[in-house]
């Protein structure tokens, strides 16, 4: 088996194996698309009518926080508190092989995510007329920005902390990344902050790739300048050990 | 356990050469000058107290650390430049962790097996090192000498022909102890060199071919394990102005005179009270002043006495726990 697979099936496989983390992306968000879609507490913007219409891409969006961003924080924390990154280092694998397979385990995932809950969403009476390049495209730049950040976080950070912050910013964010409530329901302020963050406008243009309404050219400019940003920082602040 | 050839050719260069390896973190030098090499097929400890600058060292020549003065080569390669040629020649064993806390020892040793051309056989290694039973817990449930066990068995998977070692015994019991100890000899009698950094006086002199003692981040005593022990090599170590004329110096004590740092010279004579009064006589010709004057020996009996005290136990009863009066004991050995 090359390197390259045996790393990913080898990080694949702890993450499975990691309870808490099947929690985060499957559990948390099947739970909130289909409590909310049959519950119906939560505002609708104006000009939607059926709550999976706006919950659906929302969840989406949320599932790729969670793996792109809270999953790979966390594990990469550890794996930087334990050694395990120090030691890699000594091995053959190389850096760029290690990227590669934590790259590859984060798609690999995601994809499993799509695969529950789209269906998920379908039997839920959701009709989304897609549009692929846009929806592609926003999960790709989407992933990149989150993990950008994630990265960030485990290279400069002690492991605890990493687990402590990105679970906190994973809440925050599903509470003001207009994910399951509208963005038009914060006050203006709180607003205009979450407009900058990536997790809004990256939930925008899913919702227009998905047949609802239209993604502004801001969304695209703030999710685009996240994938370019963090990701660079990231790598000029990690540390490996 | 390598296919390395068992014996070395005469005039093989050493398989790790360390020349005047500095190492700084910030205003705190940990390594200051040192310098020895290690052959294939040997065990060399580099051997000394806590913070003498050992893991530094060993980690100078895995590509970890930087050095601010001096070289290092491993197999001919420098750790850092030629990183990419060199990782597949050589085995690590970091003082801890070092392994994916939720990842099974059979696992880990397959997931490494991945890493290079001709691995050893992952279950017949962990069988070797008695992890086989074991094979279905996670890392992180092991006990701290089976996880000591795994990561020695991750440093040799590849057939290295370099093994670096830190502290491998630390915590580990008697018979776990005994294991490694058959490892490491194995290694070395493949073709293996063995580099161990330790500050167990008692595992050096189990282990060991060759020893590299350290002490505040300066070797004090290099060589076969036996001669290091009697001491029969004997130096003067002073310090003075930097720039002295060594070779003048030399001529006149007629011994080899070096200035091993700015500033610290090395006379290799015995310190007898003649040679002592001509150095100090030349230097008052010099005008330069003398720094300190230290015989190797007394630094190396220094050494010894501070490791020693490590392994007893405490010399003072009280109830301040063993560790405070080991702290307490290295430090009036430092007074004495």
């Amino acid at each position: 088996m090359s390197a390259l697979v045996a790393q990913t099936v080898a990080e694949l496989r702890l993450n499975l194996r990691n309870g808490e983390q099947l929690l985060l992306t499957l559990g948390i968000p099947v739970l909130l698309l289909t409590f909310f879609s049959q519950v119906e507490v939560l505002p609708l913007p104006d000009g939607v009518d059926e709550p999976i219409d706006f919950l659906a891409p929302g969840v989406l969006a949320l599932a790729v926080l969670s793996t792109a961003f809270t999953g790979l924080a966390i594990a990469t924390g550890f794996d930087r508190q334990y050694g395990v990154l120090k030691r890699l280092g000594a091995t053959p694998l190389g850096r760029p092989r290690l990227l590669a397979a934590k790259t590859a385990t984060v798609v690999a995932i995601e994809l499993a995510q799509l695969a529950v809950l789209v269906p998920v969403a379908l039997l839920l009476g959701w009709e989304p007329s897609i549009s692929p390049l846009p929806v592609l495209g926003a999960v790709v730049l989407a992933t990149v920005a989150f993990a950008g950040v994630a990265m960030l976080m485990a290279g400069t950070l002690p492991g605890l902390v990493v687990l402590a912050a990105a679970n906190g910013i994973y809440v925050v964010l599903l509470l003001f990344g207009d994910l399951v409530i509208p963005l038009e329901e914060l006050p203006g302020a709180l607003r205009a902050i979450a407009e900058l963050l990536p997790t809004a406008a990256f939930a925008e243009i899913l919702r227009a790739g998905f047949g609802d309404g239209e993604a502004s050219g801001r969304a695209w400019l703030v999710l685009g300048g996240w994938a370019v940003a963090a990701p660079a920082v990231a790598a000029r602040t990690f540390r490996w050990e | 356990m390598s296919d390395a050839p068992s014996t070395a050719a005469p005039s093989a260069p050493p398989a790790v050469v360390v020349d005047g390896l500095v190492i700084r973190y910030g205003d705190l030098t940990a390594v200051d000058g040192v310098t020895f090499s290690a052959e294939a097929g040997q065990v060399t400890a580099v051997l000394g107290p806590n913070g003498a600058g050992k893991t530094s060292t060993i980690e100078a020549l895995e590509g970890y650390r930087r050095p601010a003065g001096g070289t290092v080569r491993v197999l001919g390669l420098d750790p850092i430049a030629d990183h990419d040629e060199l990782v597949p020649a050589i085995g690590v064993m970091l003082q801890s962790g070092g392994v994916y806390p939720g990842i099974r020892p059979l696992e880990a040793l397959q997931l490494f097996a991945a890493y290079y051309d001709d691995p050893l056989e992952p279950a017949a290694l962990l069988r070797r090192v008695g992890l086989a039973d074991r094979q279905d817990t996670a890392w992180r449930r092991l006990s701290g000498g089976e996880q000591q066990r795994l990561s020695l068995a991750l440093a040799v998977i590849g057939r290295p022909r370099v093994v670096f070692l830190d502290e491998p015994t630390a915590g580990l019991d008697v018979d776990g102890r005994r294991l490694v100890h058959e490892l490491v000899r194995e290694l070395a009698t493949d073709g293996v060199a063995v580099l161990l950094a330790t500050h167990d006086l008692a595992e050096a002199e189990a282990l060991a071919d060759h020893v590299v003692i350290v002490d505040h981040g300066r070797v004090v005593a290099d060589g076969p394990l036996a001669e290091v022990l009697t001491g029969t090599a004997e130096e003067i170590r002073f310090s003075a102005a930097t720039g002295l004329d060594a070779a003048a110096l030399g001529h006149r004590l007629g011994a080899a005179v070096a200035e091993a740092a700015p500033g610290e010279y090395l006379v290799d004579h015995a310190p007898d009270p003649g040679t002592i009064a001509m150095l100090t006589a030349w230097l008052a010709e010099q005008g330069a002043s003398l720094g300190d004057l230290r015989a190797g020996r007394q630094r190396l009996e220094d050494v010894f006495v501070r490791l020693t005290a490590d392994a007893a136990p405490p010399a003072q009863s009280g109830h301040d726990g063993a560790r405070r009066s080991r702290r307490a004991s290295r430090a009036r050995s430092r007074r004495t």
